[in-house]
């Protein structure tokens, strides 16, 4: 009918090819600018902020320009004594720095400089009754959390110390009437939220549960006429939000639903020639977390000189292979 | 990336860095521990590092006073998203035993700063569940859903509230009128989803309103993705296919000429829930199941080609009689 879509339109002098060396360039030079306003006020997110740059590094094959022992003597510093790793020093603990904090040092093959019975127990503790996982010990509880929970105890190899199975049920009472996930029983569907609770249940191998053509039908709903992908109905695309969708997808073995040529050329279109990284939309300004999402996204697509990347950990697929992580069901391998 | 600030303080010429306060005199200040200090060069940043090694000092010596209490809303004001400002927040408002309406008043007027922030939704729940007065609740979220109605932290307050507290009663009116407002309101069609499966359940006669209320929107614009997936998601439990006027409503606005995406979806829908009932004349409803694909796949919904051609395979590998062996 008459009412025009939300969407953007690609600018005719947008970049079209993949500006790598760019972006590789842009994360290692964030790294070092510790006077930076943004840099102070983004305190809150430091761990967060190293995992997306390093795994953006990473997937640029450069990992090698940061200082391995500086972010591994970093991450370290922020555990806290009960097991959890804080933002930044001297803050409180909190799932999502964990995860970030696990996530790296497995980019560097190097958890055990973490001590990690404690980090497993302060997770495991944070586990509710009806399965579901709190933030930190005063937070909200939400399914993004029940990722980071399993997300982080599978790339330690210790799933065993929660109730899996309460943790599924959770996330499956998340489930919504159109197929997609909230963050809490009831809450609307959302891209961000759906890309946890698919990764939740990939990690342990409850994909089946999901209906599957009712959850791609509207992940696959998600892409614009510009190309780009948005979270929710009627919102604008976004490349980080392209990145959850997209990875969902992969996860339930439906990537080649989407027009892949014109997402990819809405991604690129978010690149910025001059100082490198991604933004949101075109014309936006660049940082770290949507640079990465745009590498990774790319990656999913079938970018060679990306690479690949794991789809539900957001990390380089060589990595999770080395761990021997399966995000498939076994009876669809079979 | 830069937060506005509402607190005049922080804003005035007259800032009074707290290292030049005689009344903070006691206390060192902690910069944050990032290897080296960081050269800072923007006056707004040396505010900011100025109040955050004052804070970092109080937590250090675990300080909970009414001075205390301004640091974090300076903290606040310059950053909302910092959860440990407002963890230790809430710590010096329970040992101080501070009165609670004042603390309400304070984070409204946060929130209407910042209504897309994780921490002060969060403190303002901390804050109703102290006081065991949710009476403000639903009038507040409804104020922040005027400016945004999509606003994700605001729907989930206000569901914790109708959930917790159990006040339903009204809702459904609100929704109509959200919904009224704005038609393709995502949330507000959740939001109606929510209360039915919190109140009444969709019974049979729910399930004929429900069902109507979709139509009549869908009638309005045809193309709205939220009330068609309000319409099969009502009817999840029941079978499209056998749903009485379903099939007609369908028909009627296709011979109108509608092509939306999501009319011919739900038609190709019922059309596969049809062969797998194993209908009558199984041959015609395969051949209008792939013509309507076909057709979405070519023009109405080209975007999704993809999608609408592995509908087609899949439906034609199943019901055809001819099993496609020779392509693969
Ligand atoms: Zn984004």
């Amino acid at each position: 009918m008459g009412t025009p879509v939300k969407d953007i339109t690609l600018p005719d002098n947008a970049p079209k090819t993949l500006l790598l060396q760019k972006h590789a360039d842009y994360i290692a030079a964030y790294g070092n600018k510790k006077d930076d306003y943004e840099y102070i006020m983004t305190e809150y997110l430091r761990m967060n902020g190293m995992y997306w740059g390093l795994t953006a590094l990473s997937l640029a094959g450069q990992l090698d320009r940061m200082d391995k022992k500086e972010v591994i003597s970093f991450a370290k510093s922020c555990q806290t004594e009960g097991g959890g790793v804080a933002c930044s020093v001297g803050h409180d603990p909190h799932m999502l720095s964990t995860l970030s904090a696990v996530q790296i040092l497995t980019l560097y093959d190097a958890v055990d400089n973490l001590n990690v019975e404690t980090l497993v127990s302060w997770v495991a503790g944070l586990q509710q009754d009806d399965g579901s996982f709190s933030g930190d010990k005063w937070g909200e509880v939400d399914t993004r959390f029940s990722f980071c929970a399993v997300a982080c105890l599978s790339l330690l190899g210790r799933l065993d110390a929660i109730n899996v199975d309460k943790a599924v049920d959770f996330v499956l009472s998340c489930m919504n009437f159109d197929g997609g996930f909230g963050c809490r029983p009831g809450s609307e569907s959302h891209s961000g939220q759906i890309y946890c609770c698919v990764g939740l249940l990939a990690i342990t191998g409850y994909l089946h549960k999901i209906n599957t053509d009712q959850l791609g039908w509207w992940l696959c709903e998600r892409q614009l006429p510009s190309g780009g992908l948005n979270g929710r109905p009627e919102k604008l695309p976004d490349v980080c939000y392209s990145w959850w969708v997209l990875a969902s997808m992969a996860a339930i073995g439906r990537l080649h639903w989407i027009d892949k040529d014109k997402l990819r050329a809405f991604m690129l279109a978010c690149q910025d020639e001059e100082t490198g990284g991604f933004a949101d939309r075109p014309g936006d300004m660049v940082d770290p977390f949507h640079t990465l999402f745009g590498l990774a996204g790319l990656s999913l697509l079938g970018d060679e000189s990306v690479q690949p990347v794991n789809p539900v950990y957001c990390m380089p697929e060589n990595i999770i292979r080395r761990l021997n992580l399966s995000t498939t069901d076994d009876a669809e391998n079979s | 990336m830069s937060e506005g600030s509402s607190d005049e303080t922080i804003n005035s010429d007259t800032w009074v860095p707290y290292k030049d306060r005689p009344e903070w005199k006691d206390i060192t200040p902690i910069p944050q521990d990032d290897g080296q200090e960081p050269v800072v060069q923007i006056a707004y940043s040396e505010k900011f590092k100025d109040v955050y090694d004052y804070f970092r000092a109080v937590v250090a010596k675990e300080e909970k006073t009414e001075r205390v209490l301004q640091l974090t809303k300076d903290a606040a004001d310059l950053n909302p998203a910092n959860y440990s400002v407002w963890h230790y927040r809430r710590m010096v408002l329970q040992e101080l035993d501070k009165d609670l309406k004042d603390e309400m008043r304070y984070i409204t007027q946060v929130i209407e700063d910042h209504p897309k922030n994780y921490q002060v939704w969060h403190h303002r729940k901390v804050i109703v569940e102290w006081v065991e007065d949710p009476s403000k609740e639903l009038d507040f979220t409804r104020k922040i859903l005027r400016d945004d109605a999509k606003n994700y932290h605001a729907w989930q307050h206000r569901q914790w509230v109708l959930l917790t507290y159990n006040l339903f009663d009204k809702e459904l009116e609100y929704v109509d009128t959200l919904i009224k407002e704005d038609l393709r309101n995502n949330s507000a069609w959740n939001q109606r989803h929510f209360v039915v499966s919190n109140t009444t359940g969709f019974t049979d006669d729910v399930v004929k309103r429900e069902v109507k209320y979709a139509q009549d929107y869908i009638k309005k614009a045809p193309n709205n993705e939220s009330s068609w997936n309000y319409l099969k998601g009502v009817l999840l439990d029941r079978k499209l296919s056998q749903y009485p006027g379903l099939k007609e409503f369908c028909q009627k606005l296709y011979d109108d000429s509608h092509r939306s995406p999501h009319l011919l979806a739900c038609m190709v829908d019922t059309c596969e829930e049809m062969l797998e009932l194993g209908c009558d004349k199984p041959e015609d409803v395969l051949q209008r199941a792939l013509e309507l694909c076909t057709a979405l796949a070519d023009e109405h919904d080209t975007i999704r080609g993809e999608y609408w051609q592995y509908m087609s395979r899949n439906l034609a590998s199943k019901y055809g009689k001819e099993m496609p062996d020779e392509k693969s």
